[in-house]
């Protein structure tokens, strides 16, 4: 089986007032089928003109775009409206008709692919249900909340059962109870519809909570991807571990290791918390009392990515140094280990 | 309301009579012609859904031409092309060229306002889902704009209103006619008070159908 997207160093040169701004630059990217693919970045990253490139709403100065299995690149603004209508596509800010009810809103995809006015209207009657809307057909948008007319959006995306839903900060302008709400509607979506989902977002929350893998972007290029709990336990660049840091919170930062010092006796020492397929998990309190050292959490965090933990513990060691040192040796074999005193001297 | 001792209310409602045919006429033609006008002027902008950037050139100046030009010259500067298009070269019926091509004008400024209002994410959205240029100009754009431009096209009604009376000094009869020739001329003031209450009359009521109209669509 081809992948699902397929970009081949893909730019997009946009002409700006003060000279060519690279909004992608040579990016090369697989999306698999059945994918729930992350595209995580701050603004400016280029990841929405990247979106707009695989729908070819943009098409590229450069490179190649192929989406289930059809090469989009050589096609023209009339060959791509039927590519375009056969990938589903939700916005930040929704953008529904406001002069149409939310059933006209949701059948208006099924109106542009010609469907005949009674298929469409079954066809808009399951949509509602799956997505919980059914007394909601005859009301106006404006008359919805933002989570009612994100489902809306939702439902108009995957109207003509697209293989592939885009989804641009879908859930960005929703608050957090509303926002799982939409995620826990997409993974429906990708669980029992099977539909690929590309989603962007500034968010690692909704990266770890949805995806199965993930983009990292920054000035146009794709600086690091791969599966979700590698790159977030592994982060190999600096804007991945931003990102990291803002969702999770978990490691001290210098001045709070200064704070933590001067309240606690020991060695101040933030032990990695992740897991290893395969490898079985070390008990760090079993090590301490192994190695006769006395330990004390002072910060941290644990969350779960991909259904699996990833932190980290920041302990106040008390011990000899000989005992300590040899708990250090110990933990680095199995995960990583940053020594504050060390960093400190 | 008399002159020399005749009544004039049989020509103040003759009068009116002009004025309603010369505007409902030129509204109806320069409000189409001005809507696919200014829609045209919409869609070629950069970066809009026909974006080109030549059409927009000409058309912008073209519009930009026509529009300063003050309705009481621009009326005797078209007459070869009323007389051409009417064959009266005075009357109502010669007025409504001028008024309709001026009323074009202005409309399209006022349907391209409106438009450009429009959030840029539905037509986005519309294209997402693969429609054409075509269906995304009859099914997005103006049923999403239709509020403000019912407004707009009242606020057009008005301002043709006053060109009938500007057509009306060279000729073409209706409330502004009937106001110079037996108010001014005459040195009667009821007479020009009464036609500029019968104007604020039937503006008013264009007002309330218009705003009627728009709070419909707009279900507020």
């Amino acid at each position: 089986m081809t992948a699902m997207v397929s970009l081949r160093d893909v730019s997009k040169v946009f002409e700006g007032s003060s000279g060519p701004v690279r909004a992608v630059d040579g990016v090369t990217l697989d999306i698999e089928r059945g994918d729930v693919f992350g595209v995580i970045g701050y603004s400016g990253a280029g990841k929405s003109t990247l979106v707009r490139l695989i729908n070819a709403l943009e098409t590229p100065t450069s490179g190649q775009v192929v989406v289930d299995g059809t090469d989009l690149t050589g096609l023209k603004e009339r060959g791509l409206r039927p590519a375009r209508a056969g990938i589903g596509f939700i916005f930040q800010q929704f953008n529904l008709l406001r002069s149409r009810t939310v059933a006209a809103n949701v059948a208006y995809p099924l109106r542009v692919a010609k469907w005949p006015r009674d298929k469409r209207r079954a066809r808009v009657a399951e949509l509602l249900e799956f997505v919980g809307l059914t007394d909601k057909a005859k009301q106006y948008p404006d008359q919805l909340s933002g989570g009612q007319k994100q489902r809306v959006g939702i439902a108009r995306a995957l109207a003509t059962s697209p293989a592939l839903l885009l989804a641009d900060e879908a859930t960005s302008a929703l608050d957090p109870e509303t926002t799982k709400d939409v995620l826990d509607l997409l993974r429906r979506i990708n669980d029992e519809l099977g539909v690929t989902i590309v989603v962007i977002t500034h968010e690692m929350s909704v990266v770890s909570y949805l995806c199965n893998r993930v983009a990292v972007m920054e000035h146009g290029k794709v600086v690091e991807s791969g599966d979700v709990y590698d790159v977030f336990a592994r982060p190999q660049q600096a804007v991945t571990r931003r990102f990291i840091g803002a969702a999770l919170h978990d490691r001290p930062r210098p001045d709070i290791v200064e704070r933590l010092r001067a309240r606690h006796p020991g060695r101040i020492v933030t032990v990695a918390v992740q897991e290893v397929p395969g490898v079985p998990g070390v008990s760090i309190t079993e090590r301490l009392a192994a190695h006769g050292v006395e330990g004390t959490v002072v910060y941290g965090g644990i969350t779960e990515v991909g259904a699996r933990p990833l932190g980290s513990l920041t302990f106040a060691l008390t011990g000899t140094d000989a005992a300590v040192e040899a708990l250090l040796a110990d933990l680095r074999q199995h995960t990583e280990v940053v020594d504050h005193t060390e960093v400190a001297a | 309301m008399n002159s020399n001792g005749v009544s004039l209310w049989p020509e103040l409602w003759q009068a009116l009579g002009e004025t309603l045919q010369m505007a409902v006429a030129a509204l109806a033609i320069g409000g189409l012609a001005g809507l696919v006008l200014g829609i045209a002027l919409y869609v070629t902008r950069a970066g809009n859904i026909l974006a080109n950037r030549p059409v927009f050139l000409v058309l912008n100046v073209l519009v930009n031409i026509v529009r300063p030009i003050p309705f009481i010259i621009f009326i005797t500067a078209v007459r070869p092309l009323t007389q051409a298009l009417t064959s009266a070269s005075y009357g109502v019926e010669a007025a409504i060229p001028a008024l309709a091509i001026m009323a074009t004008f202005a409309t399209s400024r006022i349907v391209e306002q409106n438009l450009v209002a429009l959030d840029p994410g539905v037509v986005e959205a519309a294209r997402a889902m693969g429609a054409g240029p075509l269906r995304i100009i009859v099914t997005v754009i103006v049923p999403e704009t239709l509020g403000p431009l019912i407004l707009g096209f009242t606020f057009l009604f008005v301002g043709i209103v006053d060109m009938t009376a500007v057509a009306g000094a060279i000729g073409a009869g209706g409330l502004g006619d009937f106001a110079i020739v037996y108010g001014y001329q005459r040195f009667n003031d009821v007479v020009t008070w009464t036609a500029v209450a019968v104007i604020v009359i039937m503006v008013q009521l264009a007002q309330f159908l218009g705003n009627f109209l728009a709070r419909r669509v707009l279900r507020r």
